[in-house]
């Protein structure tokens, strides 16, 4: 007895730093904190390269002029005018076409149907869409509207790389809808179909208000990444060295700043090289702020919850 | 109040057929949106699949194992796009995989204070917000000749492994597959801090208390009851992979010989894409269709097996 009391005062409880199992498991923390910060240098290197290599370039000649064709001026390669004005014109378009969409198909996913098979295999649906590689959509838009001409005999246009950009958005924005909405109290559809609303107007009056922030952040993101995309837009949209100045551009080919990035970053000259680090930090500005403000959208409802 | 008198209330409250109409109408309209997320999947398979239908029947599955592509010849074979295709996006996870969900360990274990983990979280969904073109034009003009004198040093010491016995040049499988690993490991992240999240603090507690260390706990309670999300994560990251075009058609040198070494350049299915669909015409359409076929099929597979296996799995808790 006496001897198994001895062997007690031999184990110490405190806290021991050298000890084998202390020491591997504080290596394994290092180590995991070295992951960690490997995996956030590639953002602070790409940012720094492109603010570094693009601000110095900002100028109002950037925004307000053409850029030059490759190999016609080896000094000064332009702006990028047109190519945020076409970038901003696809997304529109996107945005146009995939909001009544998305948000629509959330809705019956949230308020209609009843979560059966046909529910079921629509969200199953959306999920594969979200996988659907980008250059895919591409490619499809290619073979459906621009080698059919089917837009008034138009084939590669402003509308074609838009619809491409929208297939990419839609499972995003039905998604986040439907999860939006399912996210609105239970109590506010009972007491508006009490008091004798339609369906029509518990959901455009009372529910869709209600889930305003989910779905605009949703939305944002979206936006976000469609603005980036090149992917879907060099079969369909293509690229153009001028101006869109009236409506009926928007069925002709159209610039935009990541196509203008991709091509200009393989050109052999030196000038359009730069020309592409300029509209990669205008690009990348713009994507941050939105992903920023879609972020703090976010942030907000979560403190309304 | 006499019931007469409840019925002339009620019939003031009986809908206008125009509300009924409206009410229907908008439910038609909720449904009609909801089935064209089918619609336009199947669209998609349904052209793909017709327009590669000349290519299938004039090269069938050999055109899977063949390499040689040849508009002048009008011969077709994708193996080598299949080969930088797998190849890219294996060993692109492979090097992700450890990275990013040791990331996910040290965000969600409480290893370092939770303002300092939001702050690196938020920074790693930033990273996914940059676009692959400017990871490409990155890649090309910092990245690669960054990393040239250690493919250099692969190529000089260990040349005689077929997978690095090739001088790198410039543009390769190598530059490629970084870059790809750099793109999925925003998602192989967030993924895994999810389901790393959702394991029950129950779990630790229970391991804590019987004297584990944290890193014991990690790796046999936390990891186990959190694998099935850490695998439907990884599973998105390689369809993601796979299809991911822009910053692979930029720096992988679209060559369009088989090489078995990942230091020459390469291609993969999106690149070839990417680089032929604008100005192809004939027979090579055909083909090219034939070759997105095979990366919808690859992606989706893939993509419906990652979803059934994080629905499956993640019922357990």
């Amino acid at each position: 007895m006496k001897e198994k009391n001895h062997n007690l005062y031999k184990f110490n409880l405190s806290y021991n730093l050298l000890s084998r199992r202390n020491i591997v498991d504080k290596l394994f923390s290092i180590l995991a904190g070295i992951f960690c910060l490997i995996v956030i240098a590639p953002l602070f290197l790409v940012i720094i390269y492109v603010i570094v290599k693009g601000s110095s370039q900002i100028s109002s000649v950037l925004f307000t002029q053409l850029p030059e064709p490759p190999g016609d001026d080896l000094i000064n390669a332009g702006g990028i005018g047109n190519a945020i004005q076409g970038t901003l014109i696809v997304t529109a378009i996107s945005t146009v076409i995939s909001i009544p969409i998305g948000v629509g198909g959330g809705i019956y996913l949230a308020e209609y149907s009843t979560n059966g098979p046909f529910a079921r295999f629509i969200r199953f649906g959306a999920n594969v869409l979200a996988g659907v590689p980008s250059i895919i959509a591409g490619v499809f838009v290619y073979g459906s509207i621009v080698s059919t001409k089917i837009l008034f005999n138009n084939s590669y246009s402003a509308i074609a790389g838009g619809i491409a950009l929208s297939i990419l958005m839609l499972p995003t924005v039905l998604k986040t809808t439907d999860e939006g909405l399912k996210l609105v109290s239970d109590n506010l559809r009972k007491g508006s179909l009490a008091i004798g609303a339609s369906k029509f107007t518990t959901i455009t009056k009372i529910i869709l208000p209600n889930a305003f922030t989910p779905i605009a952040t949703g939305i944002l993101l979206a936006i976000a990444r469609a603005a980036g995309e090149t992917a879907p837009l060099i079969f369909t949209a293509l690229f153009s060295f001028y101006w869109v100045d009236n409506i009926n551009s928007i069925f002709e080919p159209i610039a935009s700043l990541s196509v203008l990035i991709y091509n200009f970053a393989l050109e052999p000259y030196e000038a359009q090289n730069e020309l592409a680090w300029a509209a990669s930090f205008v690009l990348v500005l713009f994507l941050l702020i939105l992903n920023i403000i879609a972020r703090l959208l976010g942030r907000y409802t979560g403190t309304m919850k | 109040m006499k019931s007469s008198e409840l019925a002339v209330l009620f019939k003031h409250r009986r809908r206008k057929n125009r509300e009924k109409l409206l009410d229907r109408g908008f439910k038609t309209f909720s449904v009609a949106m909801a089935s064209s997320v089918a619609i336009i999947l199947f669209a998609i398979l349904i052209l793909i699949f017709t327009g590669s239908l000349e290519s299938i029947n004039k090269y069938g599955a050999e055109f899977l194992v063949t390499s040689e592509w040849n508009p002048v010849t009008d011969k077709y074979g994708a193996w080598a796009a299949i080969y930088g295709t797998i190849v890219t996006s294996i060993l692109s996870l492979i090097i992700a995989i450890p990275l990013g969900v040791g990331t996910a360990i040290f965000l969600t274990e409480n290893i370092i204070p939770s303002s300092i983990t939001n702050f690196a979280g938020m920074m790693i969904e930033l990273l996914a917000a940059i676009p692959s073109v400017v990871l490409g034009l990155w890649a090309i003009f910092v990245m690669e000749p960054f990393i040239r004198p250690f493919l250099l040093y692969l190529y000089h010491n260990f040349g005689w492994l077929p997978i690095f016995s090739s001088e790198p040049i410039g543009p390769g499988m190598a530059p490629a597959i970084l870059i790809l690993s750099i793109m999925i490991l925003p998602i192989i992240t967030s993924i895994a801090r999810d389901s790393l999240n959702q394991v029950p603090q129950n779990l630790r507690q229970a391991a804590y208390g019987i004297g584990a260390t944290r890193w014991t706990t990690i790796f046999n309670v936390i990891l186990p009851a959190a694998i099935s999300g850490i695998t439907g994560g990884v599973l998105l990251a390689l369809g993601r992979a796979m299809g991911e075009t822009m910053a692979v058609t930029m720096i992988i040198g679209n060559s369009l010989s088989f090489n078995l070494s990942i230091l020459a350049p390469g291609n993969t299915i999106a690149a070839m894409l990417a680089n032929q669909f604008g100005e192809a015409d004939g027979s090579q359409v055909s083909s090219l269709m034939y070759a997105a076929l095979i990366l919808m099929i690859l992606t989706l597979t893939i993509n419906m097996f990652a979803q059934w296996l994080v629905k499956k799995l993640s019922l357990k808790y």
